[in-house]
């Protein structure tokens, strides 16, 4: 029980030493440029969500519970987090899993799940229009979303990283950007970054699903891609012949997003994730999905 | 008087090899541009097909899409030779020639990682079909476009009244009759056989050249309007079709990383069919298949017809598909769109399809029939109005030369 109450107190204690909180932890991982960055997009913000609870007698838990279903907005094309395996035609990965895990404990079961796929630029109108009750996309938390939804207590701890092809040799971020045809995602985190600090960029290509990078990168249309740490690790993962150059900037979390209203559902949410953490399932999925790609210890995710 | 005749058997002449041109060249080089778009058009759509089956794909549908590889490879070769080398249509045979390859090599590589899993293979498909979409049928639109001119311009010069020939011939009308008046009162003869012959002769011509060239542009009229314009209609129809089953695969392989795709079916079969009703089920009515069928000719209306019947239960397919992926059941959607039974979209889509091709067979017959006759009409016209000319002359100089000899 003490391990619980450690890691609900690590959850929810991540932002309340301020807004240098996340940043500071960074530090050792973040580039030179990196923290006027990082605070600008995590900001601290991680501290707004509710606190953990398992009480389910709030309205959206209630309607959840009659619905008998819990509809997730994911992605079907985050291989790793959340992608449909042509051979099985199931929809898998880390995100998933966590979706699964929050219907388990809502539900009683975990495969009471509607998956409901939404692009990248659509995540917050989803939400905000209650297409979906939740999103579990590999989405940033950041200050400026706070105004348009809520989001969980941080399940991933993330950033930017840059991927490149192996042949271009690059060794640190600035290299890689400085006079390049970069690409990012409409609407993501990348995409906010190389607004504020361009890094020299000759041309940033904007596409509607970072995938799309990595196609125009193979291609030879684009230098560099930029995008989060956790799909430039499942990059990396599709094709042996580009790799993830210069270390992570921006530091960020990844959280689940839900509606401003909803604060129960983000409460019961909250208590899941420090569950999920304290009986192993946070652990099996990160071994099952990403070991491979990210590294076989979890320690630098887990911040 | 030799003058009329050749500018008549000349301007008449003119008309006939336009008429055969419209008839011989431009007509179906005009039609290949239509086949090559539609090719085209059809392989993007089969590929999202081929891709969304995966290694479940039967071998109709791969067989589909090599065939329609190659003929867009060969119609695009054949337009190569016809079209002369300063033309447009060069460019844009040049654009598609290069592009072909590419988008066949960018295929593959998707279904590649397609079957190992990677959904960077559906990521392939979208830029492959991007490039089909956005730069090669745009190229080949443009070719049609300017085959389409030229069918144009040929009927205007096929259709173009010979004006010059029936001035000219209305003055040589009247130099004859001022020259019997003179005659008359110079002479007191009343009439000289050869000179009435000439008369009648010119006056013969005249009629048989503005007689032969109203028919013949009547023909012309049919053909164009009973032919290639409904034919333009239900080929533009033909590609709304395809392009609507291409936009409703793309949206599955996209598998929500863009909603493009939901937005292009709207607008497609909205032109195709009509726009949606408010019930959000029915159509309001009107769009290309409806009016394809208007001007289409008996063979070409019960297959259109058909094609409607097809195009409703197609709709409801798709948006029963597009119901069960929004529940989040892809699977189902998947099924519901390309499965292998006749009931799933994709099948209903080919059977619409076939009616179309029926309609437009029938409609292609329809003009060759009725263009066909043009240019032989216009060569009688021309050799009428050559040999009325002659004998018109013939006749001046006896009747003349009789007077003259009066005089010696």
């Amino acid at each position: 029980m003490t391990g619980v109450a450690v890691l609900a107190a690590w959850l929810i204690g991540a932002g309340t030493s301020g807004a240098v909180g996340p940043a500071t932890a960074a530090q050792p991982r973040a580039e030179a440029a990196a923290p006027q960055s990082a605070q600008d997009l995590a900001g601290g913000c991680e501290d707004r969500t509710a606190a953990p609870s398992p009480n389910e007698s709030g309205p959206k838990v209630r309607q959840i519970k009659q619905r008998g279903t819990l509809i997730v907005g994911v992605d079907q094309n985050s291989y790793h987090w959340g992608y449909r395996n042509p051979q099985t035609g199931r929809i898998e990965g880390f995100d998933i899993d966590l979706a699964r895990a929050v219907a388990k404990a809502i539900l009683g079961d975990p495969d009471k799940v509607t998956f409901r796929t939404v692009p990248t630029a659509k995540r917050i109108e989803a939400i905000k229009t209650g297409q979906v009750d939740l999103i579990a996309r590999t989405m940033t938390i950041t200050c400026e979303r706070w105004q348009d939804v809520a989001f969980s207590a941080p399940y991933f701890a993330s950033g930017q990283r840059l991927v490149v092809p192996r042949a271009a040799k690059v060794t640190n971020l600035e290299q890689g950007l400085k006079g390049k045809r970069a690409c990012v995602a409409d609407q993501s985190s990348s995409q906010a970054l190389l607004k504020q600090n361009p890094y020299g960029t000759a041309d940033v290509k904007v596409v509607e699903n970072q995938l799309d990078c990595l196609v125009l990168m193979q291609l030879g249309q684009v230098d560099a891609t930029l995008t989060d740490t956790a799909l430039a690790a499942a990059q990396a993962a599709q094709d042996p012949t580009v790799e993830q150059a210069g270390g992570q900037i921006a530091f960020a979390h990844m959280g689940i997003a839900m509606k401003k209203e909803d604060t129960d559902l983000v409460a019961r949410v909250n208590q899941v994730l420090v569950d999920y953490r304290a009986n192993g399932g946070w652990r099996a999925s990160y071994d099952h999905w990403l070991a491979a790609s990210m590294g076989a210890d979890p320690a630098d995710y887990l911040r | 008087m030799l003058a009329f005749g050749t500018l008549a058997a000349w301007q008449a002449t003119g008309r006939a090899r336009a008429a055969d041109q419209v008839v011989s060249h431009s007509q179906p080089l005009s039609q290949n541009a239509a086949e090559i778009y539609r090719s085209l058009a059809d392989a993007d759509a089969t590929a999202a097909s081929a891709f969304l089956l995966a290694g479940d794909a039967p071998q109709a549908v791969r067989d589909r899409y090599r065939a329609d590889l190659d003929t867009a490879a060969r119609l695009l070769a054949e337009a190569a030779a016809r079209t002369g080398s300063s033309s447009d249509a060069q460019q844009w045979v040049a654009t598609l020639n290069r592009q072909l390859p590419q988008y066949a090599g960018l295929v593959e590589t998707a279904g590649a990682d397609n079957r190992q899993g990677l959904p960077l293979g559906g990521a392939y498909l979208r830029y492959a079909s991007k490039q089909m979409q956005e730069s090669m049928l745009p190229a080949a639109e443009r070719l049609a476009a300017v085959e389409a001119a030229q069918l144009d311009g040929d009927y205007a010069d096929a259709g173009a009244f010979p004006w010059a020939a029936l001035v000219l011939g209305g003055l040589t009308l009247a130099a004859l009759i001022r020259c019997q008046v003179l005659l008359l009162r110079r002479t007191n003869r009343v009439f000289s056989p050869g000179l009435l012959g000439a008369t009648a002769a010119v006056l013969a011509a005249v009629l048989w050249l503005a007689t032969g060239s109203l028919s013949a542009r009547s023909d012309l009229t049919d053909s164009r309007e009973h032919g290639a314009v409904p034919l333009r209609t239900l080929d533009q129809a033909r590609i709304e079709a395809l392009q609507s089953h291409t936009a409703e695969n793309m949206d599955l392989v996209a598998r929500g990383a863009s909603d493009t795709y939901a937005a292009r079916w709207a607008a497609l079969t909205g032109a195709l069919a009509g726009p949606l009703a408010g019930d959000g089920g029915s159509r309001t009515g009107g769009g290309n298949l409806a009016l394809a069928r208007a001007g289409a000719p008996g063979e070409a209306d019960a297959a259109l017809a058909r094609a409607l019947d097809l195009f409703t239960t197609w709709d409801g397919r798709h948006q029963a598909a597009a119901k069960s992926n929004e529940q989040g059941d892809y699977d189902a959607a998947l099924r519901t769109t390309v499965g292998a039974s006749d009931d799933s979209a994709e099948g209903v889509f080919t059977a619409l399809d076939q009616q179309l091709a029926r309609a437009a067979t029938a409609e292609q017959t329809a003009f060759t029939r009725s263009a066909k006759g043009t240019d032989g009409v216009l060569d009688a016209v021309a050799a009428g109005a050559a040999v009325l000319a002659v004998l018109a002359a013939v006749g001046v100089i006896r009747g003349l030369g009789r007077r003259l000899a009066e005089y010696r």
